[in-house]
């Protein structure tokens, strides 16, 4: 059998949506954030809001996002991206808004700005992928990252006493009286894949009935930050985030679960 | 209809504000400019003309709001005082970076640290230096009237739109709480989304509709490229210099002496130039009402005519600096100003000039320039 036999739309199982661009990515090989872009673009596209969206990119590795994503981005400074929709949203109540954001950025700089668009109960998206660490900027310690985890800002491993316990941002955003929807998913697995798209479409569809702040959270791996062979990162991830960060929905429809 | 009113500076501006046909406010309190908010608040101005107002949770998060909104082409603001503008550097120097329309408003108070809630004009450096990171300037307004707090409001947009830049309108706590009367402008249409779109989509983030993608980024990873941005705010700070300086100049033609002095200042200083001229000093006052572009050559020529220079600041002395620049030696340039909140009066400014300048200014002018040679 030739390639080009096997390459038919029927037999297509995943493939990259128009509202992804043509430029390469600039993640590691294995990184789990480009899956999660092709399911945000890949969401907006089958909802046919691309006219209407805009999207507001973090600092980060994903600091590029708007080269990759093939609609209206606007860049933020570090964690100020929640405050940055917040502007559009306001001034554009029809339109859907998103952030897609990393640790360092939603939970630890820009913690407030997060803490405070969620506690308004903004009519926006914020997808937040947490890979436990500062990829970007060469692997330092997250507000995410695990106890004992080797980072170049805890060489020895996080010591808890020192430095504090792995910050549960989710579940602390869960209790607030403005965020509609939480979930916490991954995109290691197709199966996990499937859902995380679920979930994303979930929270847009949220925006569209206006009910106010959808947050999907994405556990990540960062096969370089964690100095791992993907797969091996992708099996670190099991065993060892997914643990202390447990997959699935946190609250639904404005309840908790 | 314009109408006549007699109101706070604080206030005038926000009213100006709704009249201008602002999208937003996005702010958060401190004194002494708490007022903004507070009346805007009370205005409902999201009935009067559908404007958005929104009390942020800090000043970072306001200018970040104006970013966001400013990003989408929206005609949007916020204000605050010292502290509180320290903390917008960050989203100033990105909304100056990303080329995005933007007014931020500063109330003066003194500092450093929390300082003192009286009125002060020690932010001059931190407005026309840069204040935040990177190679860019604001475009500095200095009201010296409630009236003028007032129409700086519509003036600021009408640069922020053309140059595509922030605008900083530089207050002080004076002019901020006085009453004068004010005539407000009368009031503008908030611009529609479709027209919006019409005007501002070839760089705005509206939404991807017949048209290719619009990116609002300061990131340029390529050197090149980010030199490119950087020329291009360079020329657009060099064409506001040629087209849009702004300063008054007050019985300066046959002036001996000159006092340099903005904003709250400027009014004392004007009295100064009264008191001067009934003791018989040929005393002149020129206004800059534009910190940056600032007026260099206008100096540089007056320098020509007068025999010293005071610059009159409510601060140490920082506009001095910029005073001495343009006038490249040529005359004594002396600075005098009180501090900690304290008001100069107008007698103290003219005994200051009497001291510094007509007494003693020769001397110290030579002095400075022999050193300096050496
Ligand atoms: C104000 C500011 N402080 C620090 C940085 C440096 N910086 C860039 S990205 C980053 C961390 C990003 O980590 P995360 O948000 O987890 O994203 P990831 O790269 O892991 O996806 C830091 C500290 C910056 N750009 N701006
Ligand atoms: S450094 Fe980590 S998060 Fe960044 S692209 Fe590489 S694997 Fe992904
Ligand atoms: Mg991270």
């Amino acid at each position: 059998m030739e390639i080009l036999d096997i390459i038919k739309p029927e037999n297509q199982v995943f493939c990259k949506t128009k509202l992804m661009t043509d430029t390469t990515l600039s993640y590691c090989p294995g990184c789990g954030h480009g899956t999660a872009h092709n399911l945000t673009m890949e969401v907006i596209d089958e909802m046919g809001i691309v006219e209407d969206t805009i999207g507001v990119a973090p600092v980060g590795c994903s600091v590029l996002a708007y080269d990759f994503m093939n609609i209206d981005m606007t860049q933020a400074a570090h964690g100020r991206a929640p405050a940055v929709a917040t502007g559009i949203a306001r001034t554009w109540p029809e339109k859907y808004v998103f952030t897609y954001q990393g640790d360092g950025d939603l939970a630890a700089i820009g913690t407030a700005e997060t803490i405070h668009a969620c506690n308004r109960g903004e009519n926006i998206v914020i997808i937040f992928i947490n890979n436990g660490i500062y990829g970007m900027t060469g692997g330092q310690m997250a507000p995410t990252t695990l106890e004992g985890m080797h980072t170049s800002t805890s060489p020895y491993g996080r010591d808890i006493e020192n430095m504090g316990s792995p910050l549960k941002i989710t579940e602390l955003i869960a209790n607030l009286p403005g965020v509609y929807y939480v979930t916490r998913q991954s995109v290691h697995t197709h199966k996990h894949v499937r859902k995380a798209k679920k979930a994303i479409r979930n929270a847009f569809e949220n925006t569209r009935l206006k009910k106010g702040l959808s947050f999907v959270e994405i556990v990540s791996n960062c096969n370089s930050g964690w100095k791992m062979t993907p797969n091996e990162s992708n099996i670190w991830m099991e065993e060892h985030m997914f643990p202390y960060f447990p997959l699935g929905d946190i609250k639904v429809n404005g309840k908790l679960k | 209809m314009a109408e006549l009113k007699l109101m706070k500076g604080n206030e005038a501006l926000a009213e100006a504000a709704i009249r201008a046909g602002v999208d937003a406010y996005f702010g958060y309190p401190i004194t002494p400019q708490s007022e903004v908010i507070e009346y805007l608040m009370a205005e409902r101005p999201e009935k009067r003309t559908g404007m958005v107002v929104l009390q942020a949770e800090s000043e970072v998060a306001a200018i970040n709001m104006v970013y966001g909104a400013a990003s989408t082409g929206k005609k949007v603001m916020t204000s605050s005082s010292s502290p509180g503008i320290s903390l917008k550097q960050e989203g100033i120097s990105y909304i100056a970076g990303a080329e995005l329309p933007a007014v931020i408003v500063n109330v003066v108070r003194g500092g450093p640290g929390l300082g003192t809630i009286q009125p002060s004009q020690a932010d001059y450096f931190q407005s026309v230096k840069g204040g935040g990171h990177g190679d860019y300037k604001l475009y500095v307004l200095a009201p010296a009237s409630v009236q003028e707090m007032s129409d700086f409001v519509a003036d600021a947009f009408d640069i922020a739109f053309k140059y595509r830049a922030p605008v900083l309108i530089l207050s002080d706590g004076l002019i901020g709480q006085m009453m004068e009367k004010v005539v407000l402008r009368d009031q503008i249409e908030r611009i529609t989304d479709e027209d919006l779109i019409k005007n501002q989509g070839s760089w705005a983030t509206t939404g991807k509709k017949d048209r290719h993608r619009n990116i609002i980024t300061s990131l340029d990873l390529q050197s090149e490229k980010m030199e490119a941005r950087v020329h291009r705010l360079q020329k657009k700070y060099k064409q506001m210099e040629l087209e849009d300086l702004r300063y008054e100049t007050i019985q300066c033609d046959d002036a001996d002496y000159l006092i340099v002095a903005y904003g709250s200042s400027a009014r004392i200083s004007q009295k100064a130039v009264e008191l001067a001229r009934n003791k018989g000093i040929k005393l002149g006052l020129l206004r800059p009402i534009t910190l940056f572009p600032f007026p260099k050559k206008q100096l540089f020529d007056l320098a020509d005519q007068v025999k010293g220079i005071l610059s009159v600041e409510l601060n140490s002395g920082q506009m001095v600096e910029d005073v001495k620049l343009a006038v490249e030696h040529k005359v004594p340039v002396e600075h005098f100003g009180r501090t900690g909140g304290i008001i100069h009066t107008p007698e103290e400014v003219l005994e200051a000039l009497e001291q510094k300048i007509i007494k003693h200014g020769d001397f110290r002018h030579h002095k400075t320039r022999e050193s300096s040679i050496l």
